[in-house]
């Protein structure tokens, strides 16, 4: 569970609030977009929950643990609970494929044994496994994008956060990663998508949170990005 | 194979990265190293060679007043060695002068000889000497030491007194010397010791920037503190070790080669430090590099990994 109460949060350049005074919750195993314009707020949301920053005034809660009070040293732990996706992928470029899902693994000091177990399995999972042994410059886009996704999810968090994971993708290659991110829903994984593409909002049905300047105008259950 | 040896596998594998990423910065890394600890390690080897040259009484006293042996050829010494009767007449004359002698010390033949031997034990002409041909001494210390020539001149030239002298005032200058090379080296030592603290901070600059991605990735995904900072430590400790590895070459070839080879070759009258001094400078010029490689990268790198 995943529980905003009246969080207000500022970056300290110009003052105006990132975020006002914005409160939600989000259950376990849901789908989440987060809509609206740049700069509305959608990625300090996700940057607040893996805390990448810290609310001014309000709590961010997940499971009850609030976040905003955690001490540096359990911050890592929140992060392994929390796989990230991001519009420019954020692949190690000398890498192979399973090498850069495999570097997730190996930070966290996991056996070889355990890395030649699971690497294979979440490669499958994306559809890649047949690629194991390229560089991510041999992908197409898409396919790059799902080796960030088999990354975000080899140590199996409970949430998955995607900011903006189609920016960078044509319409075809959007729809093959939402139909991943809802299989990998369904298995029980909750799915936070940060976007502005209305047609993929459109078509999902899935809950929207819209934001504008800071503020939460819409909170829909099987929502279209407008009202249009 | 275990957990721990994967993980040193795979934070070795970084830094090698790091390493050859930047191998221009790591070239200067080790050459800066080298240079500060070979100056530290030489400082530290002429502070050896200063207390190998002061003898036992050097500190303690001011003047020495050394008797006839069998094989003195001073004028005052015609009379053959010094007799029990002259030794007391100099002591209770020494006695008469306090306060200005404020302690008198006796020195006989075997205790010269075995401060002898003791001193010059890595030197050949220890071989050749025998306690007879050693002077008994008095050795005074002084309440005054600006006094002395009162004392040398009341017995320069007495019977039974081959010499009196002011070891202090003939061997001063030449520790003032070695303390001055001793102190320089320190100072150039210190200095390039800033410098090279400075490059390890640039360093860790250069990598943290190429290793960027690599860093946002393990943040992202949970790596911890430790676990970030090891290949910067580990990066920067290379460096040191590797510097300071040379510098003990260097300090090895200074004693093997310019003293051993060299230098005792012509000057026979002293002795020079041993092996031990160069095995001790080397421990603490690699210890002092690794603390400062250690110490530099924690806070170099403190900046660059906000969690």
């Amino acid at each position: 569970m995943i529980k905003f109460e009246n969080v207000t949060m500022a970056y300290r350049k110009d003052g105006h609030p990132a975020l006002n005074d914005v409160s939600f919750e989000i259950a376990d195993g849901e789908f989440v977009f987060l809509v609206g314009q740049s700069g509305a707020g959608k990625s300090t949301i996700l940057r607040l929950l893996i805390r990448e920053e810290k609310a001014q005034s309000g709590n961010v809660l997940i499971d009850d643990i609030n976040i905003g009070e955690l001490r540096e040293k359990e911050v890592p732990k929140l992060r392994r609970n929390i796989g990230m996706v991001f519009q420019d992928f954020r692949l190690l470029p000398e890498k192979t494929i399973s090498e850069n899902v495999a570097f997730a693994l190996q930070v966290l000091n996991k056996t070889p044994v355990e890395i030649k177990q699971t690497v294979p399995a979440v490669l499958d999972l994306v559809g890649l496994l047949d690629k194991a042994n390229r560089k991510p410059e041999q992908l197409s886009g898409g396919e790059q994008q799902r080796v960030a996704i088999a990354r975000a999810l080899v140590n199996r968090p409970a949430i998955l956060m995607a900011d903006e994971p189609s920016g960078n993708l044509d319409p075809d290659t959007t729809i093959e990663i939402m139909r991943l991110l809802d299989q990998i829903n369904k298995a029980g994984t909750t799915v936070i998508m940060a976007t502005h593409d209305a047609g993929i909002v459109d078509q999902m049905r899935k809950r929207v949170i819209e934001i504008t300047n800071g503020a939460i105008i819409r909170d829909q259950a099987r929502g279209v990005y407008g009202y249009s | 194979m275990s957990p721990f040896i994967t993980k040193i596998r795979f934070v070795l594998g970084e830094v090698w990265q790091g390493i050859s990423r930047s191998i221009t910065l790591t070239i200067a890394l080790v050459a800066t190293f080298a240079i500060s600890l070979s100056l530290l390690g030489v400082s530290l080897l002429v502070g050896s060679q200063a207390s190998v040259m002061k003898d036992y009484w050097f500190d303690k006293v001011e003047v020495s007043i050394f008797l006839c042996t069998a094989g003195s050829d001073t004028p005052s010494c015609s009379g053959g060695p010094a007799t029990e009767e002259q030794k007391s007449q100099i002591r209770t004359d020494l006695e008469s002068l306090q306060p200005l002698v404020s302690e008198i010390f006796f020195e006989s033949q075997e205790e010269a000889y075995n401060r002898f031997i003791e001193r010059f034990k890595a030197s050949p002409i220890s071989a050749n000497v025998t306690p007879d041909q050693l002077p008994e001494s008095f050795r005074i210390k002084l309440s005054n030491p600006e006094e002395f020539t009162i004392v040398v001149n009341q017995f320069l030239s007495r019977p039974g007194i081959e010499a009196v002298r002011d070891q202090r005032a003939t061997l001063s200058r030449l520790f003032s010397v070695l303390g001055g090379l001793q102190a320089l080296a320190l100072g150039f030592a210190i200095a390039m010791l800033v410098v090279t603290s400075l490059l390890v901070g640039n360093t860790i600059r250069v990598t943290a920037y190429a290793r960027r991605r690599e860093i946002g990735i393990m943040r992202l995904v949970g790596a911890s503190k430790m676990a970030l900072r090891l290949p910067f430590l580990l990066e920067a400790i290379f460096g040191a070790l590797i510097g300071g590895l040379i510098a003990v070459g260097v300090l090895s070839l200074v004693k093997g080669y310019l003293i051993d080879q060299i230098i005792a070759t012509s000057f026979t009258f002293t002795s020079f430090f041993g092996w031990d001094a160069v095995i001790s400078a080397s421990l603490i010029c690699l210890g002092a590099g690794t603390l400062l490689a250690f110490i530099t990268a924690w806070f170099g790198i403190a900046r660059h990994l906000k969690v």
